[in-house]
């Protein structure tokens, strides 16, 4: 039994709902044209076709696209030693699918994770809360429209948080460059440096303020205009 | 010995009697018996532990009493990444520590954020507490905490204590 032969054997079980199979570097993947019958395919994967083992479930935003967010289910059998993926697509209106909780209980932590990070909402999930970030946070951080920095928010006596400047890099690669140091340009712009550093100063002294114990560096002047090339 | 010489002591004169300023008493027993709660978040916790334990041995500058009771500590060393998630828990256990009370900020994460310049991460634990000393490193060798140690006892040395009691009415 290999993982095609399974793949054809899903296809024949739902006949029109599941793409041909497609290898790539032996790995077979289908793709489930309906994701409101994901739970059904899923179902019928374990109960017959033996992948006992739902090894991840993972998101793609595909933004800009329509639909936007792409599912991958990654299936394996003990039985048969063979791994099987699903893919299947969810536009932004609908902006969920059904949950396989009800297959595997594994896919508890595995959807719950997808809607913290993600925000898409699994329909029929018994505990659908966040998993990484609290209650109240108002974004879904792994969406492409999420800023690289972050976003400021605040939930009262539970947790706060601020954009991180980036300042440029290291962490902003630019592609296409001939080598690392065109691809990652530590741009430092003295006078950005300067502001954010006086910021941080002053929230240094709210805290001295609050208890009354001086630390850390002085003021920092911007440096003169200095002609630019 | 060395050590009465340098506080001017001299037991065949002076028998049981030391003169000294009791600003200088009061830091010295102070910084000899600095009592660290443990804020390890992450790595930096391991050599957290490591300095604690027979090879590098913080026991040598008073500060092996690992309190893991805010109430009975002195200085916090905040050994790791501070998250937006675990931030106020931070703090609240900061303000939970009696005065006087010191922070040494351990590693890059906990003075800066270090490599996550992310959403997740709080950027320097000096957003939400006053840091005395801040340790280079990711994660630093115990040998730097414990120069960050040494040089938080040299602080505490040059503080004034007296003028800067509060007065009970």
């Amino acid at each position: 039994m290999t993982a095609r032969e399974l793949a054809l054997q899903l296809s024949a079980k739902f006949s029109g709902l599941i793409s041909e199979p497609t290898e790539f570097r032996g790995e077979i993947t289908v793709k489930v044209m309906d994701a409101g019958r994901i739970a059904e395919v899923c179902a019928l994967a374990k109960s017959e076709l033996g992948f006992d083992y739902l090894v991840d479930i993972t998101s793609v935003d595909n933004y800009g696209e329509d639909p936007r967010f792409e599912m991958d289910y990654l299936l394996y059998g003990y039985g048969h030693r063979c791994y099987l993926r699903l893919k299947t697509d969810v536009s932004e209106e609908k902006g969920g699918l059904p949950t396989v909780t009800g297959v595997w209980r594994t896919a508890d932590w595995h959807e719950r994770e997808i809607y913290d990070m993600m925000g898409l909402r699994f329909v029929g999930h018994p505990d659908l809360r966040r998993i990484l970030m609290w209650e109240g946070y108002p974004y879904f951080p792994l969406r492409k429209d999420f800023p690289l920095a972050g976003k400021g928010s605040e939930v009262p006596e539970v947790a706060f948080t601020e954009p991180a400047p980036l300042q440029g890099g290291p962490f902003v690669t630019i592609a296409g460059g001939k080598d690392t140091i065109s691809r990652e340009p530590r741009v430092r712009i003295p006078e950005t440096d300067a502001l954010e550093m006086n910021a941080r100063l002053e929230r240094r002294r709210d805290i001295k303020e609050a208890h009354g114990k001086a630390h850390g560096p002085g003021r920092i002047e911007p440096p003169a205009q200095t002609a630019k090339p | 010995m060395q050590a009465t010489a340098q506080i001017g002591y001299d037991s065949k004169s002076e028998g049981d009697v030391i003169v000294t300023r009791l600003d200088a008493a009061l830091n010295w027993f102070r910084k000899n018996s600095l009592w660290p709660m443990p804020m390890g978040l992450a790595c930096c916790a391991i050599e957290l532990m490591a300095a604690g334990a027979s090879r590098f041995d913080i026991a040598r500058f008073g500060a092996e009493v690992m309190r893991f009771s805010p109430r009975q500590s002195d200085v916090m060393i905040v050994a790791g990444t501070v998250t937006y998630k675990m931030a106020l828990a931070v703090k609240r256990i900061y303000d939970q520590m009696a005065e006087p009370k010191w922070v040494v900020a351990m590693g890059a994460c906990a003075s800066t954020g270090g490599m996550y310049r992310s959403y997740a991460v709080l950027q320097g634990v000096d957003h939400i507490l006053p840091v005395d000393v801040y340790v280079a490193g990711c994660p630093p060798r115990p040998e730097a905490l414990l120069d960050a140690l040494i040089k938080l006892q040299d602080k505490i040395a040059k503080e004034p204590v007296l003028s800067t009691l509060k007065k009970v009415a």
